[in-house]
């Protein structure tokens, strides 16, 4: 059986300088990685920890930090049924972080998705082009700094119950 | 035995072995009970749409049984479901293909105004691209009020005058729309 | 393609392509996608994917509103299942809260989700049929999906987009007539469901149509991240109701249907199989629904009773604080997942104490394994595509968030 605790000790043992903080929130290991080392991770994990199956990648943004906008990855052993959580994050000028599609094809959309969302560009990603919005949009939308609201509506301008 | 109610004849003269009547009636009572809908389905009100079409609600009572996935056909353009940005050129060019006379339902609060999706990436009611005639509300609406607001499209159907897609006031409508009318202007 | 890319033989060859457009409005996508394929002749050579025509920003919504009103936006996204999102994400929040419900919430639950799933792979499944030329199975079983939205209307008073249950149980507990109507599904559907199956499992012009069309291998598939109902059909026997047991499915006696060859015919046997299983969890869990209050007590995400609400002060007080989202939120994130209709519904939520998630993602299933789909209709039909494509289950509202 593959402990959490060993899947901790195998990658500090391995990558001792890329692992900036690991926490455990919820029950599933979660790891800081540094972004220009998230790769490499990801492929030892996959390739020496069993973990094949990519469940998930999303951003995030935290407009305080000094890195504000972040990547998550979980990722998921079948056999041993164990899930970690893996978290990059990117600077908020010319964010870049290398792409997962070679390890995981699932990735090619969820990347886009990001890219769409908070424009991280994903280096040597096949496709990278928004997903989800249309073309001609110049902003990244899931950034806190925009707002959610359909511009275009006139009929809510009310100084008392207005949004 | 089945009991069944026949659609009740138009105002008219009759006479033995005549009836007499306005073209216009017996062209709205015709038309209005062989309606042919492009169901331009997105989302979750496509799926009561579904229920409607199928065996427990069967839209095919209300002469709408064929149901027809060409513009090019279509008498009635039932947009169901949310419209997002990205689809609002394509919900007008389905409009603009087809043939007159058309009508608009849009079904479903997102179709109508946006619904709960006051958002960036969501149109705010189908209103902003084509006309509209019937407004169906309920997120999504059930069954039975889609078929109601069928029945109010039946009775819009009916009552037209055959001068209404000829008027400049018609294609006046058109044009705010940006959508070119197809009927020709000054006849009738 | 890049223009100088291929040899002037293939380039000759690559000029007798023709481009179909497919979608995004078209009939047989089930949905608004458009896929522009480029044909040789009949065959399928490859699909370029364009998604998104029903984009409704729901994490950016998620971010504005409290625990309370997101539940709504669950159900729209797979609304061929909305139940199984609901409680999906209500059992999220839950785990964030750090709230652990009564034997009897996670009955009722168990329940409802199960019988969300039977009207979920019931239209998957009689659409398969549609597509092949069979549209009698389909109007029967949709009398039958009218009686699980019966149900659901009997318990939460709508039919598709539920809004079951709330944050913590159920608002009431089931009424008599409920577990009446449930008990005379169960006992009424069997007989549908295999006359369902006789009509086409075994169907000489069904097998011809579906066996060897859009298969994908177990490596392919987890590869692509597919799950749910499509990776049980490629061989893998993953399932979230087994692997990390929620809402005690593990009371439960039921099996993981599994396929072997991954193709559309595979798929639909899986999800005929997983009626079944449905079925008896749906049984078991109604024989023995334990005693117990239909919610928890826990004031931060349980509203008052109505009837004190409107009559007395501090429930009033109390009602407001859940509602506004001004109650003591936990900092953490959690990631948990469900079994939804076409695959594993994950909700990643990040909370920074607020009175809304700071962040919130949906793993939508079929997003992520839509991806893989130019690859499983290369080199088919034309009419195999339309096929595989009703066979993946892709709801549009899922896939494009």
């Amino acid at each position: 059986m593959l402990q959490k605790d060993d899947i901790i000790s195998k990658l500090k043992e391995t990558f001792a300088s890329a692992i900036l903080a690991v926490e455990d929130p919820d029950g599933i290991a979660t790891f800081t990685i540094a972004s220009e080392s998230i790769i490499p991770v990801t492929q030892f994990l996959r390739e020496q920890l069993g973990f094949n199956f990519l469940t998930d990648l999303c951003g995030i943004h935290y407009p305080d930090q000094e890195l504000p906008l972040g990547v998550i990855y979980h990722l998921h052993n079948f056999q041993e049924n164990v899930r970690v959580r893996l978290k990059a994050f990117v600077p908020g000028e010319n964010p870049s972080i290398a792409t997962a599609t070679d390890l995981f094809p699932a990735a090619n959309w969820m990347e886009r998705e990001t890219f769409d969302f908070y424009g991280i560009i994903f280096e040597g990603h096949p496709n990278l082009k928004r997903i989800l919005n249309v073309e001609y949009m110049d902003y990244y939308p899931m950034r806190k700094e925009y707002p959610l609201e359909d511009p275009t509506r006139h009929d809510k301008e009310d100084q008392f119950f207005g949004r | 035995m089945t009991t069944y109610t026949k659609v009740a004849p138009p105002e008219g003269f009759s006479a033995p072995g005549l009836f007499a009547t306005s073209f216009e009636k017996v062209l709205g009572l015709a038309r209005s009970y062989s309606i042919w809908p492009l169901p331009f389905a997105t989302s979750c009100c496509g799926i009561e749409f579904m229920a409607t079409v199928a065996s427990h609600y069967d839209l095919g009572r209300f002469g709408a049984e064929r149901l027809s996935y060409s513009p090019r056909q279509a008498d009635l353009l039932m947009v169901m479901g949310t419209i997002a940005k990205k689809m609002a050129p394509v919900v007008q060019q389905v409009y603009e293909q087809m043939a007159e006379p058309r009508w608009v339902m849009a079904v479903g609060a997102c179709a109508s105004s946006g619904g709960i999706f006051d958002t960036y990436s969501v149109l705010q009611g189908i209103d902003r691209i084509v006309p509209v005639d019937v407004y169906v509300p309920g997120c999504p609406p059930r069954p039975e009020q889609i078929l109601d607001g069928f029945m109010k499209v039946q009775e819009l159907v009916k009552n037209e005058s055959l001068r209404k897609r000829y008027s400049p006031e018609y294609r006046e409508m058109l044009e705010r729309f940006s959508i070119t009318p197809i009927t020709p202007a000054g006849q009738h | 393609m890049e223009p100088n890319k291929y040899s002037a033989e293939t380039e000759a060859i690559i000029k007798n392509y023709t481009t179909l457009n497919l979608g995004p409005t078209h009939p047989a996508t089930h949905g608004i996608f458009q896929n522009i394929l480029t044909m040789d002749g009949e065959i399928v050579v490859d699909a370029e994917q364009t998604v998104g025509y029903i984009h409704r920003a729901f994490e950016k919504i998620a971010e504005r509103r409290t625990w309370y009103q997101i539940t709504t936006l669950t159900d729209r996204l797979n609304y061929c299942s909305s139940p199984i999102n609901n409680i999906g994400y209500q059992l999220a929040v839950e785990k964030l809260f750090g709230v652990e419900t009564n034997k009897r919430i996670d009955y009722m639950r168990v329940i409802i989700m199960e019988l969300a799933r039977i009207a979920d792979h019931l239209i998957c499944n009689s659409v398969i049929g549609v597509d092949t030329g069979a549209l009698t199975g389909f109007l029967y079983v949709m009398q039958e999906r009218e009686k699980i939205y019966d149900i659901f209307e009997d318990i939460c008073g709508a039919r598709l987009t539920t809004n079951i249950g709330r944050l913590g149980g159920f608002e009431r507990d089931f009424a008599p007539e409920t577990i009446q109507k449930i008990k005379d599904f169960i006992k009424g559907y069997p007989k549908v469901l295999a006359e369902f199956e006789k009509l086409l499992m075994r169907n000489r012009i069904f097998m011809d149509r579906t066996i060897k069309v859009g298969p994908i291998s177990a490596e392919r598939a987890t590869a692509y991240g597919f799950s749910g109902p499509n990776l049980r059909a490629a061989g893998v026997d993953y399932d979230v109701r087994v692997s990390t047991p929620y809402s005690s499915y593990n009371d439960f006696d039921f099996i993981i249907p599994t396929g072997t060859q991954g193709d559309t015919y595979d798929r639909f046997c899986v999800r005929e199989a997983e009626m079944w299983e449905s079925l008896k969890i749906i049984k078991q869990a109604v024989d023995n629904l334990p005693e117990g209050k239909p919610y928890v007590d826990v004031p931060e995400i349980v509203l008052p009773p109505k009837e004190e609400v409107y009559s007395k002060m501090e429930p009033l007080i109390w009602h407001f604080k859940v509602v506004m989202g001004e109650v003591n939120t936990p900092v953490g994130e959690v990631y948990s997942a469900v079994e939804g209709g076409n695959g594993e519904l994950g909700f990643y939520i990040v909370s920074d104490g607020g009175r809304t998630p700071y962040r919130l993602h949906f793993r939508r299933p079929c997003f992520i394994y839509y991806q893989a789909y130019p690859e499983m209709i290369r080199g088919g039909m034309l009419s195999d595509a339309i096929i595989t494509m009703s066979s993946m289950n892709i709801i549009a509202g899922e896939l494009d968030a």
